[in-house]
């Protein structure tokens, strides 16, 4: 993303006037195909010179990225406010109407992360007596930031009997191994899994919720909705722009995250490269410029950490919970000291803190770009808060980056004990669209092309 | 520092207990506000600078910033230099932290330590009288001294009952007479639950003794109660992930029975060390953690998934935490009485709803009860824990 962003940008207009006019409803008047087309160039270029500045400085609520490119937007982009990430089942037994469905999808993405309806006519245009093309709910609201991440399950490739389901099978990656049950698991059917699945991120719930009802409607008769989940106030940052946030528990969440401005980093750690599974027997070099999504429902039990004391809460985290510093001493971003020992030789940050344990020190050095989001469905029957975080990390291999990880953190993390996870996805997340692809006609490009065609 | 580190701890808890009281919830001040002193720490390579020299008696909160490139300490000690009243350690470099304690009228040294050695940088400071009631003066070091040895003799008695009521169940359940092992299960899981969080401080033990199935890492062996649970309560296929459940052979019965007692004696005998020791702070936090058990695992249904016998495991985690309260209640009634009147009343809420749930010499079965009457335990126990997490503060600051 980093790189296509600037490619992007020496090209794209200058004229900052075009920035924030592209409304759903200017156009509207443009509804022929062809005419929208055009104009989604236009503000695909654009797009992407707002990504780059928006980096830098504080983001407008109009901002668009460009949908395509080398990789998929919604990865290195900054990270938007809100969630709704949605998981579907595929219903169809026919390959050819799965590819229908992601063209389908890939056409309305393209529009609506521009801040264009889901359909060339829009919510209200069109055949008078059909349904409108678009359900209107964004209707006037601008693009939002909005970005549209598509990943595809494992059981996409193969069922659980070991079916071949749409003659797939030969290009599962081995890198889309179903994660082992970690100790503090107690998933739940209803939030865990699905062949298909798409994050919808932007600064205004409205339009990412907007944008996977829009999705669903167009998979009908395809795909349903397995589950979906809606968060917010993201919980890490993924520009150095961006000031860290906090998660439910009130401290600072992805101070040492990936960032968009470290792209050697990023290259290493989250794009997957097309010989990555060369050893493995597959063929899977399709995911070449793509990632892996770990998708974690993990609820927080709320109530007994607001009785623990700061004491124990800065212990656990292994940072202060004002500015975030490591307990050894600094600010935010001070590199943790890990060898730091105070009293009675004892370490500053306990070897059983968060912090310790999902160091990259500790994990081999691995990283993980994270985005997740807090989330909050209301309370349970014993008046609790069903709140937590959902966990959202892009990873060029999860057996060696994320598994490993995870191992350790549910068996030793002290937090363990405050955390619960409930659901739990994994999906391939192919690269993509080129840009200046043509989209949304019978021959045109779509996202996961590579592994059709 | 002359002494060492942990025999400080007990001397500036006793002293601080004496010299240094605490009322939480001190209403002296005119507009009813905390009315809390605060004072400003630099504790830098080679100084100790403090934004004032004296401060009025009743809360006073020292914010100490090491603006050093070592770890720091700051101490309040008294007139001598030597009794150590209150501390604040582990201050690693450009890191704040407060120091907040209730102070008499009097004179008082204060230190800043960099590199946490030597004497530190000392300099004298004066808590002059504001009027402020700031609690008792006294037997509370007795008190507490009594109280943990107290506490103590319960845990060691709780781990000798265990231990032999774990041998009688193991002996049935090897032999096969699953009524009986079923019959003893939650009655001598109680003296577990009781001491809980005295087992889980021995890191290795508790997942040993206690993991539930959900918690076992991929590819690692089963052990404890649960597996024992699940085998004597075993579940139909679709309750047990779809899959027929394969009982235990009379070999592996055998096998984890042994080593159910084998890791039991292991805990009476760590607790029965001269090592084993417990401070005040340690009783208070385990109280808390007994009810963050109940709030987490038992009022859901979680821990005893095949047996259901949470509403056992519900009530001695009360008893356990009530017995830590018990010991340490003269302190908090001292200091905090409006906090002591609120544990009694809510430790007796939470009694009587798990009264009304007796049956015979136990309790329902947590599949028996309705959701309201989940829900109203639930939030017994939710008003029991929120000041609960306030006893440790209230006994030892």
């Amino acid at each position: 993303m980093p790189r296509i962003t600037r490619r992007d940008r020496s090209d794209a207009p200058s004229s900052p006037a075009a920035t924030p006019g592209i409304s759903r409803r200017a156009v509207l008047g443009l509804a022929g195909a062809g005419a929208a087309t055009a104009g989604l160039g236009v503000a695909g270029g654009f797009a992407a010179a707002r990504a780059g500045a928006d980096a830098a400085g504080p983001a407008g609520p109009a901002r668009s990225y460009a949908f395509a490119g080398e990789h998929q937007a919604g990865i290195v982009t900054p990270a938007q406010d809100r969630l709704h990430f949605a998981s579907w089942d595929l219903t169809t037994t026919s390959r050819e109407e799965v590819v229908a469905l992601l063209r389908r999808w890939t056409a309305a993405a393209a529009r609506m992360t521009q801040g264009l309806p889901a359909g060339e006519f829009g919510p209200d245009s069109g055949p008078y007596d059909a349904p409108p093309d678009d359900t209107g709910e964004a209707a006037n609201l601008d693009a939002s930031g909005l970005t549209l991440t598509f990943g595809f399950g494992r059981s996409l490739f193969v069922g659980a009997d070991g079916a071949d389901r749409f003659g797939l099978a030969g290009r599962l990656p081995a890198a889309l191994a179903d994660l082992p049950h970690f100790p503090g698991d107690v998933l739940e059917p209803g939030r865990t899994g699905g062949d298909l699945a798409v994050q919808a991120c932007a600064d205004d719930p409205q339009v990412a919720v907007h944008a996977i009802r829009n999705l669903s409607r167009l998979a009908f008769g395809t795909a349903s909705v397995r589950w979906s989940q809606l968060g917010y106030g993201r919980t890490s940052s993924t520009s150095t722009a961006q000031r860290t946030p906090r998660n439910l528990f009130g401290f600072k969440d992805g101070t040492a995250n990936l960032k968009l401005e470290e792209p050697e980093l990023v290259d290493d750690h989250v794009w997957v490269a097309a010989d990555d599974d060369a050893d493995e027997g597959t063929d899977s070099r399709w995911m070449a410029g793509g990632s892996y999504l770990v998708s974690r429902r993990i609820r927080m039990t709320i109530e007994t950490w607001d009785r623990s004391s700061l004491r124990e809460q800065e212990a656990i985290v292994g940072r202060t919970k004002g500015d975030g510093a490591p307990l050894s001493g600094g600010t935010e971003f001070t590199e943790p000291d890990l060898a730091a020992t105070g009293r009675g030789d004892v370490p500053l940050i306990a070897t059983d803190s968060h912090v310790r344990l999902a160091h990259p020190t500790s994990n081999a050095g691995a990283r993980m770009l994270r985005r997740g989001y807090n989330y909050t469905d209301g309370s349970d029957g014993l008046g609790r808060l069903d709140a937590g975080l959902f966990f959202l990390a892009y990873v060029r291999d999860p057996r060696t980056q994320y598994t490993p990880m995870q191992t350790v953190l549910a068996r030793d993390d002290a937090m363990s004990e405050y955390l619960r996870h409930t659901g739990s996805g994994l999906w391939a997340v192919p690269p993509g669209v080129a840009s200046g692809a043509t989209m949304g006609t019978a021959d045109g490009a779509y996202i996961g092309q590579g592994l059709f065609t | 520092m002359p002494a060492p580190r942990t025999r400080a701890v007990v001397a500036a808890t006793a002293l601080l207990a004496t010299l240094v009281a605490c009322t939480p919830n001190d209403t002296s001040t005119p507009d009813g506000t905390s009315g809390a002193a605060t004072l400003t720490v630099d504790s830098s390579a080679d100084a100790c600078v403090l934004s004032g020299d004296t401060a009025p008696s009743g809360n006073v909160v020292f914010e100490v910033t090491n603006s050093g490139d070592e770890v720091t300490e700051f101490y309040l000690l008294a007139e001598d230099g030597l009794q150590i009243l209150s501390e604040v350690e582990n201050i690693g470099p450009g890191i704040t932290r407060d120091l907040v304690l209730v102070a008499r009228p009097g004179s008082y040294q204060t230190a800043c330590k960099p590199g946490m050695v030597g004497e530190g940088i000392r300099a004298d400071f004066t808590v002059t009288d504001s009027g402020a009631q700031v609690g008792p003066t006294g037997a509370v070091a007795d008190q507490l001294e009594v109280a943990t040895t107290n506490y103590v003799a319960y845990v060691k008695d709780q781990t000798e009952q265990l231990l032999t009521a774990t041998e009688a169940f193991a002996a049935s359940y090897t032999a096969g007479d699953d009524d009986a092992a079923r019959a003893a299960y939650a009655p001598t899981r109680v003296h577990w639950e009781r001491i809980e969080p005295v087992a889980e401080s021995f890191g290795d033990l508790d997942p040993r003794m206690d993991l539930r199935e959900a918690d076992v890492e991929a590819g690692a062996e089963w052990t404890g109660w649960h597996l024992l649970e699940k085998d004597l309560w075993a579940p139909v296929a679709a309750d047990n992930g779809g899959a027929e459940y394969v009982p235990l052979t009379p070999e592996q019965r055998s096998t984890y029975a042994a080593q159910l007692v084998a890791d039991t004696q292991e805990l009476y005998d760590r607790v029965h060390s001269d090592e084993f020791t417990l401070t005040a702070d340690q009783i208070g936090n385990g109280a808390k953690s007994l009810l963050d058990e109940v709030a987490t695992g038992k009022v859901t249904g979680e821990e005893e998934a095949w047996s259901h016998t949470d509403l056992w495991d519900f009530q001695a985690n009360v008893d356990g935490a009530k017995v830590g309260y018990a010991g340490l209640r003269d302190v908090v009634a001292a200091k905090d009485a409006d906090l002591a009147a609120t544990l009694d009343e809510r430790f007796e809420q939470v009694q009587a709803l798990l009264d009304a749930q007796r049956v015979g010499d136990g309790f329902a079965l947590y599949t028996d009860l309705t959701e309201d009457e989940i829900k109203a335990l639930a939030a017994s126990v939710d008003a029991l824990g929120e000041p609960l997490s306030r006893l440790t503060s209230a006994v030892v600051l």
